[in-house]
């Protein structure tokens, strides 16, 4: 955890972790797990909200919690900017982390992957190995996308890669 | 359409003869003139030959195989033609994955299964395989497209899914289990699986699907900076699966630090990954048509053309049950195992030597067969004495730990609920 801001550092251990080593080929185990994996979304979303820094909405699309979709948004010089946020869950799950997408940033940026997956490979991945099972989704979008988020939204925005919707539209923000 | 042209031709000929004006022979000729082009156009049209019944070792220029069947006539394979009796299923039609596939149907294999989600891109064309005009189909169909042109023989089953999904993951284990091409053949449809994915979701995906099946896999890669690589021998209990140990990386033995570049993603070479893909079919053809040696291990280092190779024993350990499973059959099977080598070498010795090779053996020295290590995991290395078998832990390291009964929610729907109440607000 080396070079981690100590503000990300105190929320991750405020993130309760997992027990359950299931996935979603498991049946009654995966079952269990997803009640973690809610558990610690509820409460990483109810600090984010308390420290007036919430940045995400996500929930299962399907009954089985192996797909989940949402959106989720960057503050970049006063301005919002928001992003559908998609994954699923792998098969091997909890022993590979889910493949976080942002599908309208694909072919946008380099740290990227064809379909929109973000490039989780350095900065996320060995945390994930050596954290297993106890790392979940919470923890792959407060560990994963937000840094992610923090790095690349400013450098697309400036080069002009992506643009404010009331940059592209004469919609008024609501 | 060919027979048309040319009987044009025969007839502007006979209208040409029963003219008597000579000055409309100038116009008909110039007319037959521009059919015999035509003809001469359709004719150099692309060219499919047609399905070959048997392989044969012919020398002649229009036989397909005749270099390949004259493995035979040198000594390297025993009997070339048994390479349409196999199936093998490649995951990942990319850098390495469809190179394997081009130079496994040139060989006349026998049936191909591809899986890929992907699309051409022009991006791809730094790679082998895939041209500019496909760009925007499936890699599988445009995979299929040139490979059934190259050899109409090789039967081609091409998916168009990602194996990490739930949904896709089952058609991939179904397909794997479909014996409808070789209904005698024992264990799943397939002969082997090569995986040429490019991350490590997928590895993971292949290798818990052969260990459930049992299958004999083999894992290729090429690392992100596109100067090294690997091919690996995967046998379900005998080996170490994927998921024994971390993967292992080959050092490109310059310093890292001159070699990364941030903010990029993969870089790839269009000759490292034919290296690879070149090492895989190698190896694969060996362990299909038994002969040479298969390696279980092979690295490439592009810079320094190193190329390690060594053996892994599976992790008693592994965080994987159906490797656990497998491991602890290969265990069982040990006596059956050893008895067929010794039946196997008394067999070669019977045949072959009449008499001891040495009159006198004054020091009792006799020749051990050291193939088979006694111990499976290679660190804890205290021989077992035979028919006994190493307690192989079950289960899981993790086991769930009851919930301590406070009084937090736990109906799952209780707490779906929670979080789309906190989303709403």
């Amino acid at each position: 955890m080396e070079g981690w801001d100590p503000s990300t550092k105190s929320t991750l251990t405020q993130i309760p972790l997992l027990t359950t080593k299931a996935g979603p080929r498991d049946g009654a185990p995966w079952t269990q797990r997803l009640k973690e994996e809610y558990k610690a979304l509820i409460a990483y979303t109810q600090m984010n909200k308390s420290n007036d820094n919430d940045w995400f909405r996500i929930s299962a699309a399907n009954p089985e919690g192996t797909r989940w979709t949402g959106k989720c948004w960057y503050v970049h010089n006063l301005l919002k900017y928001e992003f559908d946020l998609q994954f699923d869950i792998p098969i091997t799950y909890p022993a590979t982390a889910p493949e976080l997408e942002l599908p309208q940033l694909d072919g946008k940026t380099q740290k990227m992957y064809r379909g929109g997956k973000i490039c989780l490979t350095v900065h996320f991945k060995p945390l994930w190995a050596k954290n297993c099972p106890r790392f979940g989704i919470a923890h792959a979008l407060c560990l994963g996308l937000a840094p992610w988020l923090a790095a690349e939204i400013p450098i697309l925005v400036d080069s002009g890669m992506i643009k404010h919707k009331d940059d592209a539209t004469s919609s008024i923000e609501s | 359409m060919e027979v048309e042209l040319k009987e044009t031709i025969d007839e502007l000929e006979s209208l040409k003869q029963s003219l008597t004006d000579p000055s409309y022979r100038y116009p008909i000729d110039k007319l037959k003139l521009r059919v015999e082009r035509l003809a001469k156009f359709g004719n150099s049209g692309p060219l499919r030959r047609s399905k070959v019944k048997d392989m044969s070792a012919e020398v002649v220029d229009s036989n397909p195989y005749s270099r390949l069947m004259a493995l035979q006539r040198m000594g390297i394979v025993q009997n070339y033609e048994r390479i349409r009796e196999y199936s093998v299923a490649i995951v990942g039609i990319g850098g390495v994955g469809s190179v394997a596939a081009e130079m496994l149907t040139r060989c006349g294999i026998g049936r191909l299964l591809l899986y890929d989600y992907d699309k051409v891109e022009l991006a791809n064309m730094n790679r082998l395989f895939f041209r500019p005009e496909q760009v925007g189909m499936t890699k599988t169909d445009a995979a299929v497209q040139t490979l059934s042109d190259i050899n109409p023989d090789v039967v081609l089953e091409s998916y168009t899914l990602n194996i990490t999904t739930v949904q896709g993951f089952e058609t991939f284990m179904s397909s794997l289990k479909n014996k409808s091409f070789s209904p005698n053949k024992q264990g799943s449809g397939v002969d082997i699986v090569l995986s040429c994915v490019d991350n490590y979701e997928a590895r993971m995906a292949v290798n818990q699907a052969c260990n459930e099946l049992n299958q004999t896999w083999m894992e290729s890669g090429v690392s992100e900076d596109a100067v090294s690589g690997h091919i690996q021998l995967l046998i379900p209990g005998e080996t170490a699966c994927f998921a024994c140990a971390p993967p292992l990386v080959v050092a490109s033995g310059v310093d890292e630090r001159t070699l990364k570049r941030e903010g990029v993603c993969a870089a790839s070479l269009p000759t490292t990954m034919g290296v690879v893909a070149g090492l895989l079919v190698q190896n694969t053809l060996k362990y299909l048509l038994e002969f040479g040696q298969v390696s279980p291990y092979l690295g490439y280092n592009s810079l320094k053309d190193y190329f390690p190779t060594m053996e892994m024993k599976p992790n008693p350990q592994c965080s994987n049950a159906a490797c656990l499973q497998r491991q602890k059959e290969y265990l069982l099977a040990k006596p059956a195992r050893d008895a067929a080598a010794k039946a196997k070498m008394e067999a070669e010795a019977s045949s072959s030597a009449e008499g001891p090779l040495h009159l006198d053996n004054e020091w009792d020295i006799s020749v051990v067969d050291d193939d088979e290590p006694e111990g499976i995991d290679i660190k804890s290395s205290a021989a077992l004495p035979e028919g006994l078998t190493r307690e192989l832990p079950s289960a899981d390291e993790f086991h769930t730990t009851p919930e301590a009964p406070d009084s937090a929610i736990d109906d799952i729907e209780d707490l779906r609920r929670q979080l789309d109440a906190l989303n709403s607000s």
